[in-house]
């Protein structure tokens, strides 16, 4: 068996070994076991921890056709490849055919036989994965800390070479081709290669070449403006169908860099005799360059495993919690002090106001646990208005510091007029390049997003503002995104944590509004807040990190008693005054009663929790009475 | 594998020198030029030829890429042993010269001629092509497969011919046939039916050969580029046979759809390369034409002698040296007499319906040949019967390693459009084999259950609680009725589609309904009030940014056409968007005229709207009319009239609690089974939609017409109207629904019954007269009820009389003389019944009003 070191490093040799086994022994079911392999291997003590990530280590420094993991949000499904899944080459000067495998690689080895009886068509599917969108600097930091892998750039690495011809890379290959011991095939040169890429990538102003001179950089398609990090082109061999957009997983996967993936670069050599390959005129150039980037920018990922992260907390085991449940239960234990602490964090944060708190740290474990027909259920869509206006954009910026140091990932949306007419807020399809075009609510699970409507002013919107109002609307009200295709528009389920914070009530629905009412009033607002920031400890915040995330988590039900005293309750109510309490209250107060329960670490309601509820109902509601909208629109 | 070559046959795709055009379409000489029967010179890849015909071993290896036949035919400007000759001489227009009426010249088809060439290498190189000439050597020929198939050329042939000959289709129900005497051979007639049009395109529905011989349909999936053209080639034969002196353009192509093979995109796979297959999808891109190089014509510099040499792989070999002076690297490429043929990219993607949740459709490339260019637009939903290709990248010409992957397409065999058939009201035949007969069985057996009606309705939004009835009018809704045709009497079509409004309070879970709806229906659209104008609802005209052509964006009315609408907060609408609605919701069409633009769309959608009262709170002492402040001649549009309200009741708050509450706390498991309660809800409507259509038995229409002269009375007997033939209509449809909700095919009293009990019901909600407590439809059709229009009468009245009796002063004040009438009638009279009659005077010129003085006319 390969030792540690050659499963990491060299992968494709413990597949080629397994393939050449089964050749011999006529048993098919080689590919299971080199999953099997790999995900044994990764099982063990901390193992995953030694394969670096594409995440933290830059690209050039990573070997080609080694085992890397990435991180990554499934932003785009590419159409599905056909590829050589086994074929013979044949040694021109011996004629001797040797079968090789075509599984988890991009190009073949030289001379191919392509008329070849053994040749194996295989099918692969192809995602565009991004870094997770808007996570949060302390996740990353953390991921990269706990990462164990030694990144030794590799051997051919020259920092001070900017930028190579195309004789010189011809050269080179010759050079290096005889020392490319260790790895597989084209490995060194590929490196080589990759680096004379990736630098010249970094200076494309400078127009390395003929065909990239025209082209504007290419995009990388994150969904949030300002993110950083590698994309991804992640091939997956089996059971495609069970990935979904916007899923979010770790992979694990052989790492290709090949220039040959480069679409561009073979573009200009087609100049040999009256050449009229139809497969040319297939693609646009558009197309070409989002479907084949150069491989330093956009590096192939050979998916051999992948972790579903259920959570993006690194303080968790990514494992879904009830494997782990034991080792939490010392957690689960401290739930309640833990957030009676993070109640005073928050109070503090929110000038006094204790009700104000108590809804924020419900809105932060809020998740949408289920839908029933149209309706999803758990989504707690918080409307903090009253926030202090003379302080400037300040306290609302603070406030998104703070939460963000809490959850994993987060975005702020400046509702400013511009950003609202010409944001690109849903993904929509390019037909020309064929591709989704990314949007800000092409977001991830969970992911708290920060509406800040204090930065809108007056003024006008044109019809591509009140269609991304319309879109934060449908967010809002139905955890759901419609995506553009131009000729239909097609919708996905989303579940974001959208606060909203806003001087009045806010133009968008929401499930709760909370006015603000500040107790104290301090001076300096921005050295209030960065005080109460600064105060915490890490351990601190990482306690109110893990808390979070386990609240979230955890399982509700109600027992057939409090169902009965909730229903008596309810008809009590309606006798005394029928406006009162209408059946869209009666939602909201069940919401807040299932948010309160788990805030608690209690996962059956409680008639305490229950009458709880309802007092802080009452409050709020006495809160925004005064000021309540009178339009008559439905939330 | 099998053989190779582009396919044979004249070509004849853009000639561009003149003379060969002429000679192709008109001149009976050329025609004359061709060897051997037509038929022959379209199959050069079937080894049928005679072994005698070979003329030498060394064409042994050729064999199967050209007939051989042929070539003793051959004008002598080819040397037959010449590496030239490699591509296949048939497919010149002016090929050999032969005498008899069926010299049809052949069309290529490049739709077959593949790109699966590389394999034509191996024929020569491989010893196994050495087996396929042994088979050709026995005379019988009757052993011979072609190589790497188990197509048996003559067999296939026979088969065919046979099953021409012989199928009939008694049970067909496509439009196209209708014509058709059904008892008869039915291919026969479209021979015939080609013989009179001339349009040498024979479509074979793949799902009559499987029925007819299921062997000579397994061998036209798997082998479509050798059967297809032994199809052409039988079909030729048959024709020319028996209409010998029509005279067409092309010889006939064999075109089949409809292979059952694959249905959807996705499940494309290695499989299904290079076999025929038909996908389902929408275009999303088509390309420019690509004018595709199949014959270069070379002509020597020195001595002007010409040369054609075939398009092989995308490759040209040039020939190097003249045969006829023998100059070196004399031959130039003539682009106007070499032969093009038309070639279009085209783009398609995933219908949203095939694809399954949470995923980005797939797209695929497909290349439309010759007369199939420009055939499918942007937008079309189309179904495509192709040959599935997987090509080979290469990554650099110079580098010999190659990608490993494959580039994919489809050549198109046969477009068909799905849309095209709504236009004709055809039923989608797309839709209707979604159902495996084990669907058709289960759906079957829960419509043959009594209580299918009131199970279907509770099924309708489980989440949401209670109002049965409203439920029941949306369960019939999403059935509709059976659609007429009156055109023929003048009439039109008349609407099958049924309306519904939904009145009442905010927070009553309108929009929950409507949502759910909206997702339930496959073609439904989802839009508010207040963020839609008369254009997203109806269409504009869009200037395509790159074509710089004009086109047609439709809005939501048109998307839904065939579905339903789902129109929120119908009461914040501006009146000019409300307007486009009068057409849409009685005559089912759009007319628009814009940007030189006129056009009448098609728009049969139910709508479903909701609407808010207009005080917030509904009123219970007002009318609907006053109370949502909608024109009438729009609610008068509505079948059904529900008002959604509080009901206010203990027994109902505490079941509602209780629903509400169990929301919280039940398991995934419990939801799983909600949702595929939706599914089948969804098959149900789909399957019931697409194959029932009742009719009105004798019974149902006596019913029909007792309870609508029974609704009439009910009104007279109190001076009013009650019923107008609208609301027959309505009573029409929603029997005919019920009907469908039973997969009954015939409308009977039961149906009338609930359909009269449910307009009842709704009605009681909705045109009840606050004042009298009776029912009025006149509150819906003229917006104000009899009484009321009494009272204004009465009022107008005592108003004249008392101004009658004081003729001595002509001009007074507005609030003295409203004082004073109130003073002296004995009912209460508000401000706005007053002004009411004093405009009702005005109008009659009895008086002026300026501003706060009222003048009497003189």
């Amino acid at each position: 068996m390969p030792s540690t070191n050659d499963w990491i490093n060299n992968p494709l040799g413990v597949v080629e070994e397994m393939f050449g086994a089964s050749q011999n022994s006529s048993d098919s079911g080689w590919e299971a076991k080199v999953t099997e392999f790999f995900r044994q291997r990764l099982m063990e003590k901390d193992a995953h921890t030694w394969v670096p990530s594409l995440n933290d280590v830059p690209l050039h420094y990573l070997k080609p056709n080694s085992l890397v993991k990435f991180r990554c949000l499934i932003q785009d499904m590419f159409d599905p490849e056909f590829y050589m899944g086994a074929y013979d080459t044949v040694d021109p000067s011996t004629k001797a055919k040797v079968l090789r495998c075509g599984k988890y690689k991009d190009v073949t080895e030289c001379g191919v036989d392509l008329d070849s009886a053994n040749m194996v068509t295989s099918e692969r599917q192809t995602f565009y994965c991004v870094p997770i969108p808007g996570e949060s600097p302390w996740v990353k930091e953390s991921y990269a800390s706990t990462c164990q892998a030694r990144v030794v750039p590799s051997t051919s690495y020259v920092p001070s070479r900017q930028k190579r011809s195309y004789e010189d890379d011809d050269e080179d290959d010759m050079d290096t081709q005889p020392q490319a011991q260790g790895h597989a095939h084209n490995g060194t040169p590929a490196a080589a290669e990759a680096q004379g890429n990736g630098d010249s990538k970094r200076q494309e102003t400078e127009a390395p070449s003929g065909q990239k001179a025209s082209s504007p950089p290419l995009d990388l398609n994150f969904p949030l403006p300002g993110e950083k990090g590698p994309a991804c082109l992640v091939k997956v061999y089996a059971d495609w169908d069970s990935f979904k957009l916007n899923d979010t997983m770790e992979v694990y996967g052989i790492l290709s860099v090949s220039p040959a993936l480069s679409a561009l670069s073979d573009q200009s050599d087609t100049s040999s005799s009256l050449i009229l390959d139809p497969a040319e005129c297939m693609e646009t150039a558009e197309e070409l360059r989002v479907h084949s980037p150069p491989a330093s920018l956009v590096p192939r990922l050979h998916l051999i495993h992948t972790q579903r992260l259920a959570h993006n907390n690194p303080l968790l085991p990514p494992a879904a919690l009830e494997d782990s449940a034991a080792s939490l239960a010392s957690t689960l234990g401290e739930m309640v002090s833990v957030r009676a602490e993070l109640l005073a964090y928050f109070t503090q944060l929110l000038l006094g106001d204790v009700l104000a708190a108590e809804y924020l740290l419900l809105h932060l474990i809020s998740n949408v646990y289920a839908r029933r027909d149209v309706i999803p259920l758990g989504k707690f869509t918080l409307n903090l208005s009253g926030c202090p206006a003379t302080a400037g954009p300040a306290y609302t910026e603070q406030l998104y510091c703070a939460l963000q140091q809490l959850v994993p990932s987060a975005y702020r949306l400046s509702m400013t007029l511009q950003n609202m007419n010409q944001l690109r807020l849903v993904p929509r399809k390019d037909y020309v390049a064929n591709r989704l075009l990314s949007g800000a609510l092409q977001l991830a699970a969970n992911t708290s997003l920060y509406l800040d409507e204090t930065q809108l002013e007056q003024g006008q919107l044109d019809p591509a503002g009140v269609r991304n109002i319309t879109a934060l609307g449908n967010v809002i009200s139905w955890q759901k995104v419609d995506y553009d295709f131009n000729y239909h528009q097609m919708e996905f389920p989303s579940n974001i944590n959208v606060l909203i914070a806003s001087e009045g009530r806010s133009l968008l629905p929401s499930d709760c509004h909370v006015h603000l009412q500040p107790q104290v009033t301090p001076p300096n607002m921005e050295a209030y807040l960065g005080s109460a920031l600064t105060a915490q400890s890490s351990s601190q915040l990482n306690k109110f990190r893990l808390y979070l995330t386990m609240a979230r988590t955890l399982d509700y039900s109600i027992s057939e008693e409090v169902t009965k005293a909730v229903e008596d309750d309810f008809v009590d109510m309606r006798k005394d005054d029928p406006q009162s309490i209408s059946a869209d209250d009666l939602h909201s107060l069940l919401g807040v009663a299932r948010l309160l329960c788990l805030s608690l670490g209690q996962s059956a309601l409680s008639t305490d929790a229950w009458s709880r509820a309802k007092h802080i109902e009452t409050l709020r509601k006495s809160r925004s009475e005064p000021q309540g909208c009178l339009n008559g629109n439905e939330p | 594998m099998s053989s190779p070559m582009s396919t044979p046959g004249g070509k004849r795709g853009r000639p561009s020198n003149p003379s060969t055009r002429n000679e192709a379409a008109t001149s009976p000489p050329a025609q004359r030029r061709r060897g051997q029967p037509s038929s022959n010179g379209d199959l050069p890849l079937m080894p049928t030829s005679p072994p005698t015909d070979m003329p030498d071993p060394l064409q042994d290896t050729s064999l199967f890429s050209s007939p051989p036949h042929l070539h003793h035919f051959l004008p002598s400007e080819v040397d037959m042993s010449s590496p030239l000759m490699y591509g296949t001489p048939s497919s010149r227009v002016d090929g050999t010269p032969r005498s008899g009426a069926r010299g049809t010249p052949a069309r290529q088809r490049p739709d077959l001629g593949s790109v699966r060439k590389s394999k034509q290498v191996d024929l020569q190189s491989e010893p196994s092509a050495a087996d396929g000439a042994a088979a050709a050597e026995q005379p019988a020929g009757q052993r011979l497969v072609i190589w790497g198939t188990d197509v048996n050329v003559a067999t296939c042939k026979e088969k065919f011919q046979r099953f021409l000959q012989r199928f009939i289709d008694p049970s067909s129900k496509e439009d196209e046939n209708s014509c058709l005497d059904l008892n008869e051979p039915l291919y026969m007639q479209k021979l015939e039916e080609i013989s009179i049009v001339g349009d040498p395109v024979l479509n074979i529905n793949c799902g009559h050969v499987s029925s007819f011989d299921a062997e000579l349909y397994r061998q036209l999936v798997c082998y479509p580029q050798e059967v297809i053209p032994t199809f052409d080639m039988a079909v030729n034969e048959l024709f020319f046979e028996r209409f010998p002196d029509s005279i067409l353009e092309h010889q006939i192509q064999v075109r089949p759809y409809n292979a059952l093979k694959t249905r959807n995109m996705r499940s494309l796979n290695p499989e299904d390369i290079d076999q025929l297959i038909t996908i389902s999808g929408m275009v999303i891109r088509t390309s420019q034409l690509i004018p595709e190089m199949q014959e270069a014509f070379f002509q020597c510099a020195v001595c002007a002698f010409s040369a054609r040499v075939e398009v092989d792989r995308g490759r040209i070999a040039e020939p190097a040296v003249c045969r006829n002076c023998n100059t070196t690297h004399s031959l130039a490429l003539i682009h106007n007499r070499s032969m093009f043929s038309d070639k279009q990219m085209v783009k398609i993607q995933e219908s949203p319906e095939d694809m399954p949740a949470g995923q980005t459709p797939h797209t695929t490339v497909v290349y439309a040949h010759n007369d199939l260019v420009d055939k499918v637009q942007p937008g079309d939903r189309i179904n495509i019967t192709g040959i599935y290709r997987a090509v080979p990248m290469r990554v650099n010409p110079r580098q010999s390693n190659v990608k490993s992957v494959y580039k994919t397409h489809i050549d198109v065999i046969h477009f068909r459009k799905t849309d095209e058939k709504r236009l004709h009201g055809q039923d989608d035949e797309n839709e209707q084999r979604l159902f495996t007969e084990a669907r058709v069985q289960t759906l079957r057996e829960l419509a043959a259950k009594p209580d299918v009606y009131d199970r279907l309705s509770s099924a309708l939004a489980p989440s949401i609680y209670e109002h049965e009835d409203i439920k029941k009018g949306i369960l019939l809704q999403l059935f509709g009725g059976t659609r007429k045709d009156f055109s023929q009497t003048g009439r039109g079509n008349f609407r099958a589609e049924v309306n519904i409004l939904l009145c009442g309070d905010p927070g009553t879970s309108k929009s929950q309904l409507l949502q759910y709806v909206f997702n339930l229906v496959p073609r439904g659209q989802y839009t508010s009030g207040k963020g839609s104008s008369a254009v997203g609802l109806t269409a504009y005209i869009m200037k395509d940014p790159e074509t710089r052509q004009t086109v047609l964006q439709t809005g939501a009315l048109v998307l839904s056409d065939n579905g339903i609408c789902c129109i929120d907060e119908f009461d914040k609408m501006s009146d000019s968007t409300r307007s486009v609605l009068h057409e849409v919701m009685e005559q089912q069409t759009l007319s628009i005229a814009k940007a030189g633009i006129i056009c009448q769309l098609n728009a049969r959608t139910s709508i479903l709207a909701a609407a808010n009262p207009v005080e917030s709170q509904w009123n219970p002492k007002k009318t609907t009319i006053e109370n949502i402040q909608l024109p009438h001649t729009l609610l008068s549009r509505f079948d059904l009239i529900f008002l959604m309200l509080d009901p206010q009741d203990e027994a109902y708050d505490r079941k509602l609690a209780h629903h509400l509450v169990s929301l919280y706390y039940q398991s995934e498991e419990q939801l799983e089974e909600e949702n595929l309660d939706m599914a089948v809800l969804k098959d149900f409507i789909a399957y019931a939609r697409s194959y029932i259509q009742p009719k009105l038995s004798e019974e149902a229409g006596q019913a029909l017409i007792e309870a609508y002269v029974e609704m009439r009375k009910v009104g007279s007997g109190r001076g009013m109207v009650s019923a107008y033939p609208r609301q027959l209509e309505s009573l029409i449809r929603l029997a005919e629904a019920h009907a469908k909700v039973r997969f009954s095919d015939k409308v009977e009293t039961i149906d009338v019954e609930e359909a009269k009990r449910l307009h009842r019901e709704a009605l009681k909600q909705s045109a009840t007269d606050p004042r009298t407590g009776f029912v009025d439809i006149s509150i819906l059709t003229t917006g104000m009820s009899a009484t009321a229009r009494k009272r204004k009468e009465e009022i107008t009245a005592a108003l004249k009389k008392m101004l009658q009796s004081r003729t001595k002063t002509p001009v007074m004040k507005f609030q003295q003389l409203f004082d004073d009438l109130r003073g002296q009638s004995e009912t209460a009279i508000t401000k706005d019944q007053f002004e009411e009659a004093l405009k009702a005077l005005c109008d009659e010129d009895y008086l002026t009003i300026s501003g706060k003085t009222i003048r009497l006319a003189t």
